[in-house]
């Protein structure tokens, strides 16, 4: 199988300019607000867990033409034809023209500030030691292009050190495509500026990720 | 934020131009709340709470709060150094997209930088919704290759001997920056302090305010 996300985009050659905005400004249009509340509603319903929400946004076609409420409702409407929950149809339509799909809960207006409260924290106990430590020199492995994954392709093949651990975490690698929670060991991987973009970068520019323990390999201490 | 005026006259530009195509999302959007009622997923009385809840009590004036309690209390700011959940969650903040909060300092020699280039992760129990420029293609692709020209984009520039770190938020960890202090805020009280933080700051693309500049209108 192949996957191909369009999310991609840290060290690409992106044009536009980035736009500041005041902090009073939430929403650019009426509907964005009712799109954020009905993606956080449906998600509630337990239907699909956050990472399955971002495989299904970051393989969205269209995903460079469309701004980001746009995003969430088309990959929420991907999300609920997946499931059979809604059907195309019936968007067209306005009103339901299939039978509903049982879903574990329904959130309630008296329950959304204890929802948002609790969240969905992602770490796990875990028995297994952790394979790397602190200070630690690693290599980010390559990513086989078949499945949603969270390490960027801009840190894919390049060298950094273990700066923190975290503790195990569910791996979105997997959870997003539904094959459980499987945690792993999360460790904060800092590169070079150098490392990523060459020797014209700032000797003082480093960039750091998160990576879970199967995206990395021990490298050979003092090696570069 | 000096910025406003002419941002401000740009926006209400573009919405007259958006306004045939708001039409139509509106009206998909208003066609799927139907359905999604009708199949009694959801509540639309919860869609109401959501949006009250990040229209009125979810923002960066929490996290102004935070940076402001860890700019006059040693103490906080050592909890927040070591367990920024807890610390924040003392404050009455955390949960969804706050649930593992990692606080980042700047001093005078280190500046923190915090993007999501795989999508739009952002600290919401602290910050509340990411600004557009935040989920852009643009900031997401340069942050983590020229941190310094987006920095000139929001009108910052720093000593060139600075050294940038720029977190990537490519798992549930979220960052907020603790912005540097001001000089001459001595004595002042947290909310004094809390009006110098900007979200802005609390990201990385602006510095705290000063005294002088809290003065003018923002």
């Amino acid at each position: 199988m192949s996957y191909h996300s369009h999310a991609d985009l840290g060290g690409q050659g992106a044009c536009g300019a980035i736009v500041p905005e005041p902090e009073d400004v939430l929403f650019h249009a009426a509907w964005e607000p009712r799109a954020l509340a009905l993606t956080l509603a449906m998600g509630a319903t337990g239907s699909w867990n956050l990472d399955a929400s971002r495989a299904a946004r970051e393989t969205l076609p269209d995903y460079a033409q469309l701004d980001y409420y746009r995003i969430w409702l088309a990959a929420l409407e991907k999300l609920m034809a997946e499931r059979g929950m809604v059907l195309p149809d019936e968007i067209a339509a306005g009103h339901a023209l299939h039978p509903p799909v049982p879903v574990a809960r329904v959130l309630q207006a008296a329950q959304v500030p204890g929802v948002l409260a609790k969240g969905s924290p992602t770490a796990r106990p875990t028995d297994a030691p952790a394979r790397f430590r602190v200070g630690q020199a690693v290599r980010m492995r390559r990513q086989d292009g078949t499945h949603h994954t969270r390490a960027p392709g801009y840190v894919q093949g390049r060298r950094g050190t273990i700066e923190s651990v975290h503790g195990a975490h569910i791996f979105a690698d997997n959870h997003a495509h539904g094959l459980g929670e499987s945690p792993q060991w999360l460790y904060t991987v800092v590169f070079e500026g150098r490392e990523l973009w060459g020797p014209a970068t700032d000797a003082g520019q480093r960039v750091s990720v998160d990576a879970w323990e199967s995206y990395l390999d021990a490298e050979p201490e003092g090696a570069a | 934020m000096t910025a406003h005026s002419p941002d401000h006259d740009d926006h209400e530009h573009e919405h007259e131009h958006e306004h045939s195509e708001l039409g139509e999302m509106d009206l998909r959007v208003r066609a799927l709340e139907s359905v999604l009622t009708e199949k009694g997923y959801i509540d639309p009385a919860a869609l109401d709470a959501l949006i009250d809840t990040y229209q009125t009590r979810i923002g960066p004036r929490n996290g102004a709060q935070v940076v402001a309690r860890a700019w006059a209390d040693a103490g906080f700011r050592d909890w927040l150094a070591r367990d920024a959940t807890a610390a924040i969650a003392s404050m009455g903040f955390g949960g969804r997209q706050g649930e593992h909060m990692q606080a980042v300092f700047n001093s005078a020699t280190q500046h923190h930088l915090v993007v999501c280039t795989l999508c739009s992760c952002y600290p919401w129990p602290v910050l509340g919704l990411p600004p557009v420029w935040y989920k852009s293609a643009p900031y997401r692709a340069r942050a983590v290759r020229d941190p310094r020209g987006v920095l000139a984009a929001f009108g910052v520039s720093l000593p060139a001997d600075t050294a940038i770190r720029v977190w990537d938020s490519t798992a549930e960890l979220r960052y907020l920056v603790i912005p540097q202090r001001p000089d001459g805020t001595e004595g002042w009280s947290e909310a004094q302090l809390a009006d110098l933080v900007s979200r802005d700051a609390m990201i990385g693309t602006a510095l705290a305010r000063s005294p002088a500049d809290a003065g003018a209108p923002s």
